[in-house]
């Protein structure tokens, strides 16, 4: 909401300077963004006079000036204006000033081989308006030598400040006004209510709809003449960004910002028949004054005739029935739309207006009345004609609202104490008023605070006028000792993993949540997809992180990363089972291109391979806390794998803790990815919670005698997966084999087609004693046993 | 000169003439071997009468160990340097690069949270979650904000398809939905922050369609904004490691609070960068809004199935990416998203950079 200094100092008297004004607009909860003196990008334009006017003797369309800037001492300037002569009065600038539209600093120069000093300047140049076919011309009179913007009413701080969605009072200036009054700053100035003596009967204006529009005020005013708003009403609209039309549109926008009072004025010529509120029709459209047709329905309120609808009702009027130059009857519509109402029909038509923000908030309900009489006045001021008595269809929401309110309250709430004199001085202050004895004061709501319906809106009310440096600084109370800690053990889980990742070489990631359609479908397809995405890039809610650390390895690698780890901890989303979503914590990594660059030591850069997406799964998985050791490899990772080199680890063989692989190359294509790809997604949630035994670990002391290592190598049919060996290698003797280590995989010559060799590292650990040799065998023979029942042979 | 003593003479030169181990061990072979001279004369000790031995004994003995000894000597010069040569033969370039393997890094993002969480565990609040696919009661509703009100306008929602069951269900627009799952899901007193993901449809250089906010909510007796003012001082104090942060705290207007609070936390331009820290009225200085925060609703509190007569609190939220802009220096929030590794090299934390408040909070 922007307004200049001298428009607030209509509404309210005061010394303030500036600052102080600024200051105690944040200080209240209107928030300055920004302000902005126009007069101060302008200090170097004077008002100066052409003396002399001769054709350029070099150029047709130049002509050298002599100017008098007013100090007696003309200067010769090089002039392209059309209408530049000897004696017009315009905008000077000197040597040194910068030129608002473009930054050009002026200087001497030659134009054409002749001097020219300075600038006479058009409208364009000063940003004062669009006019560039000549130089800006004034009044014969004006003071030459003057400051332009000073004697043309320019050096008027504008001010915007950013208004809180509750606050309807403040969309007008008069609604500021009174907030700074109430923080000390001045008082606020009467606002005088004209009389209007009106000539006949009313408008034929009703409402058929009392839930949208509960009140339909109007007048009419036949005999204008419509026109150019005055300087002064121009000067203000253009200082705040708006665009003066014609005296009758300019009335209606400056009695919004003024009062924040949205009127609608109509060419009674484009009507026919009354005007009726209603709830519009299916079907219906309307072109705005925006120049865009939209569609109406029964959830809006429209102002219409017997042959159209005219006006989206509180939010914009029609193209067809506005204030033309033509226009010489017009009527003045001063309505009370119902916010709700306003709010779903704007946020469902996507049209925002100066006029929704205000009924949206919510207008005055008590100034219907005076709001017409103040616009009638100043129609029949500025564009005469006769005024008619006023017709006030339905009735405005005016039953007083009360509230009962202690003034400990405000210590209670705020811990800060105001006496009650101050208290009760604020909210007079701010229209409320204050009955009742000390500790139940019965406080009744202004008419323009929609806002207000409970006591601690009151302790805001009084607070906020206070000032919340005010407000002491109260520690919150301190469990004894030492903190405590406070971390879930989801939260444990995550900082772990998250940790463990970035200290094995990979970067942490943050990927959108949402992913294209495709790239959902690429794996498996999202339960959730957004309907109103920002993009078609960012719809689906992602079932796996892949297809985000994918992108981001394809970006890596165009700008010419050549290894990429990156990980990511974060949510898939999927369909609760009920209701609801699922969302599944999860990691998600990929490893793409060179495993180890080439190197003095290494020689050739070394690719990524499966295994070494295990390798990142296993070690994610244990410092999650899932039982490592006990998991299951199985196969049958999702499609987004290579089927014949992926794997999932399971606790059991429905609970898939992880899967892992090489990215399968048809999903690699996708997103532009060459070379080998591995990947793998850790599913946290389905690791199951340590239980918590206390700090004290199981009792335990290193063995007294050294561990024995014995080497066994089994031929086995080739499709024979290794893992199981192992597992029934170590499972031959329990009590002795601590471990089982597979060390080598052969296939070639030596051994018999369809077979591979595989050699496991057995170690045992003797007990009490040392094996004895009796004992050695045995152990060797249940190690041999268990390979031969799965089709193994020691080889010799 | 006596027989003996011209063979010790003659011995000890050639020993130190020898230039080789394998002539010293020709030489040793000759004296002290089993038919070695030195060995021979020892062997005639036997044979000797005590008398004899007693004078010729000394001298025999005197050459033996001074042939031992110039034997070993001259062998472990030798072998020194032999050891020597191989080992200047062996000098390799020790300015070769080495592999010091992939380095990691955590994300700001995460960092920041781990740091929020250390700060406010201090302070008695632990951390909450709940689903970022939020229902319209808890992300709306609950929080005081009707279907018509303006400020669902101030959020830009991402929506889902309308459900069979008429519950709309959205990307939560923010965190505050977590306090109304605390709050119905356990008894006050209540303390806790709750960060997480958050979506707006909203893009640009300093709003990106989804970012990262904190939660904080309080709810005990008597709590007032006095308690809430402490807090953010003390946190953001805490923050930054500084002193000197000044807050000034505006009147706003969210619905989930009242009275709503804004706050602006004071920075000094340094070298042209805002750093956080010193008054932002002083000449040099200005002010950046970091949070929101208020009294909670008693409609807010009443939505719970609490009772505001007795339960009051104060709630705050603020964006873990913009902490983290303001504090490590980033500014453009894009990027926190891109993945780019550069970036994460430059920007993101080791993995024992674990924010500790022994160690101090920031890395």
């Amino acid at each position: 909401m922007k307004f200049t200094l001298s428009w607030l100092k209509d509404h309210l008297d005061t010394d303030a300077d500036l600052a102080t004004i600024l200051k105690t607009l944040n200080d209240i909860g209107l928030e300055v963004e920004d302000v902005e003196n126009p007069a101060e990008k302008l200090a170097a334009f004077r008002i100066a006079r052409v003396l002399t006017a001769e054709r350029h003797p070099q150029a047709d369309k130049l002509q050298v000036l002599t100017v008098d800037p007013g100090d007696g001492q003309p200067l010769q300037v090089v002039c392209g204006a059309p209408n530049a002569r000897a004696g017009l009065v315009g905008v000077f600038g000197t040597e040194g000033a910068v030129v608002p539209a473009n930054g050009m600093v002026l200087k001497k120069t030659a134009i054409r081989g002749v001097e020219s000093n300075g600038m006479m300047c058009s409208a364009r140049e000063l940003e004062l308006g669009e006019d560039h076919d000549g130089i800006i011309e004034l009044a014969e009179d004006a003071p030459v030598g003057q400051v332009y913007a000073a004697w043309a009413g320019l050096d008027d701080p504008v001010i915007d400040v950013s208004i809180t969605p509750n606050r309807q009072d403040c969309m007008g200036v008069r609604g500021i006004a009174r907030d700074l009054a109430a923080a000390g700053l001045g008082t606020l100035k009467p606002l005088a209510i004209p009389v209007i003596e009106g000539t006949g009967p009313g408008p034929d204006v009703r409402t058929d709809d009392m839930q949208g529009c509960p009140a339909f005020f109007a007048r009419t005013v036949r005999g204008v003449t419509n026109g150019q708003s005055p300087e002064w009403m121009a000067r203000r609209l253009k200082a705040i960004g708006q665009k003066p039309i014609s005296t009758l549109v300019d009335i209606t926008n400056y009695l919004m910002i003024d009062l924040g009072r949205p009127l609608h004025v109509y060419d009674m010529a484009a009507l026919k028949g009354g005007l009726v509120a209603r709830k519009g029709r299916s079907g219906e459209e309307v072109l705005a004054l925006n120049g865009k047709t939209y569609a109406v329905d029964e959830t809006m309120t429209v102002i219409a005739d017997d042959a159209a609808v005219h006006d989206i009702g509180g939010i914009m009027g029609g193209e067809h029935s506005g204030a033309t130059d033509a226009t010489t009857d017009v009527l003045i519509e001063c309505a009370w739309f119902t916010p709700e109402r306003i709010a779903i029909t704007g946020q469902k038509l996507q049209l925002t207006s100066d006029a929704r923000g205000r009924f949206e908030r919510g207008v005055d309900p008590a100034f219907l009345d005076d709001g017409l009489s103040i616009a009638t006045d100043l129609v029949v001021k500025l564009c005469g004609g006769t005024p008619s008595e006023p017709t006030r269809a339905g009735e405005p929401p005016l039953a007083p609202r009360t509230l009962r309110y202690d003034p400990a309250q405000c210590l209670a709430l705020a811990g800060v104490e105001v006496a009650a004199d101050e208290q009760k001085r604020i909210l007079a202050s701010l229209g409320f008023g204050v009955a009742g004895d000390a500790g139940a004061w019965t406080i009744t709501v202004p008419t323009w605070r929609r806002d207000v319906d409970g006591w601690p809106d009151i302790v805001e009310e009084v607070v906020r006028i206070v000032g919340l440096d005010k407000v002491p600084s109260t520690p919150l109370p301190r469990a004894p000792g030492v903190a405590r800690p406070t971390a879930t053990a989801e939260q444990m889980v995550e900082r772990r993993v998250r940790r463990t990742a970035a200290a094995r070489g990979l970067a942490e990631a943050i990927n959108w949540s949402f992913l294209s359609e495709k790239e959902a479908a690429s794996v498996g397809g999202g339960d959730w997809t957004l309907a109103n995405p920002i993009s078609e890039d960012l719809k689906v809610m992602r079932p796996s992180l892949l297809p985000g650390l994918l992108s981001a390895t394809r970006r890596n690698m165009d700008r010419g990363a050549a290894s990429v780890r990156l990980f990511e901890l974060g949510r898939r989303y999927f369909a609760g089972q009920k209701e609801g979503s699922w969302e599944r914590a999860t990691v998600g990594f990929v490893l793409a291109g060179e495993k180890t660059p080439r190197g003095w030591q290494s020689g050739k850069a070394q690719p990524f391979a499966a295994h070494d997406a295990k390798a990142e799964v296993t070690a994610l998985l244990a410092a999650a806390g899932a039982p490592v050791a006990n998991l299951q490899n199985f196969g049958e990772a999702s499609g987004a794998y290579h089927p014949g080199q992926s794997g999932t680890l399971r606790l059991g063989p429905k609970t898939v803790l992880a899967e892992y692989g090489v990215l399968h190359p048809g999903l690699a294509r996708q997103f532009g990815l060459t070379g080998a790809v591995v990947a793998g997604e850790i599913f946290l949630d389905a690791i199951p919670a340590k239980r918590r035994t206390g700090f004290m670990r199981a009792p335990y002391a290193p063995p007294a005698l050294q561990a024995v290592k014995r080497d066994f190598a089994f031929l086995v049919p080739e499709a024979m997966e290794a893992d199981t060996l192992v597992r029934a290698v170590r499972n031959a003797d329990k009590k002795a084999i601590v471990e089982a280590r597979l060390f080598d995989v052969f296939a070639g010559p030596g051994v018999e087609q369809g077979c591979k060799s595989l050699a496991i590292e057995v170690t045992l650990q003797p007990g009490e004693k040392s094996f004895s040799q009796e004992e050695l065998d045995a152990i060797s023979g249940a190690v041999v046993k268990a390979a031969e029942k799965l089709g193994g042979t020691l080889r010799g | 000169m006596t027989e003996i003593s011209a063979l010790k003479a003659g011995l000890l030169a050639d020993i130190d003439n020898a230039d080789t181990l394998d002539a010293v061990e020709a030489l040793r072979v000759g004296a002290m071997g089993k038919n070695g001279v030195v060995t021979g004369l020892l062997k005639t000790l036997g044979s000797m009468s005590p008398e004899e031995r007693l004078a010729k004994g000394p001298p025999i003995q005197d050459l033996r160990e001074s042939v031992t000894a110039a034997l070993a000597e001259k062998k472990a010069a030798l072998e020194q340097a032999a050891l020597d040569a191989r080992l200047a033969s062996e000098r390799i370039d020790m300015t070769l690069p080495a592999d010091i393997g992939p380095q990691g890094s955590v994300h700001p993002v995460s960092q920041v949270m781990d740091e929020l969480a250390e700060i406010f565990a201090d302070l008695g609040f632990s951390v909450a979650t709940g689903p970022e696919i939020e229902d319209d009661w808890h992300n709306f509703t609950a929080l005081n904000i009707p279907e018509t009100h303006p400020a669902r306008a101030m959020h830009d929602t991402f929506y889902f398809p309308d459900a069979d069951d008429g519950k709309k269900m959205l990307l939560r627009t923010h965190t505050s939905p977590v306090q109304i799952r605390t709050m119905t899901a356990a008894p006050p007193p209540i303390r806790i922050i709750a960060p997480g993901r958050v979506y707006r449809s909203d893009s640009d250089a300093t709003h990106t369609p989804m970012f990262h906010q904190i939660e904080g909510l309080v709810i005990d007796k008597g709590i007032t904004l006095g308690h809430l003012k402490w807090t953010l001082e003390t946190f953001l104090k805490a923050f930054f490691e500084r002193e000197d942060i000044v807050l000034r705290l505006r009147p706003s207007y969210f619905p989930f609070t009242e009275p709503s609070v804004e706050v602006d936390v004071g920075y000094t331009l340094v070298n042209g960068q805002r750093v956080i820290g010193g008054d932002g009225d002083a000449p040099d200085g200005g002010w950046l809004e970091v949070l929101g925060s208020g009294m909670v609703n008693r409609r807010v509190i009443e939505a719970c199935g609490l009772d505001p007569d007795e339960w009051q609190g104060f709630a705050f939220g603020t964006g873990v990416d913009r902490l983290a802009m303001l504090k490590y220096g980033m500014n453009d929030l894009r990027a926190f998203f891109d993945g780019d590794l550069r970036w994460l090299r430059h920007y993101g934390f080791s993995a024992l950079d674990v924010p500790t408040l022994s160690g101090g909070i920031g890395a």
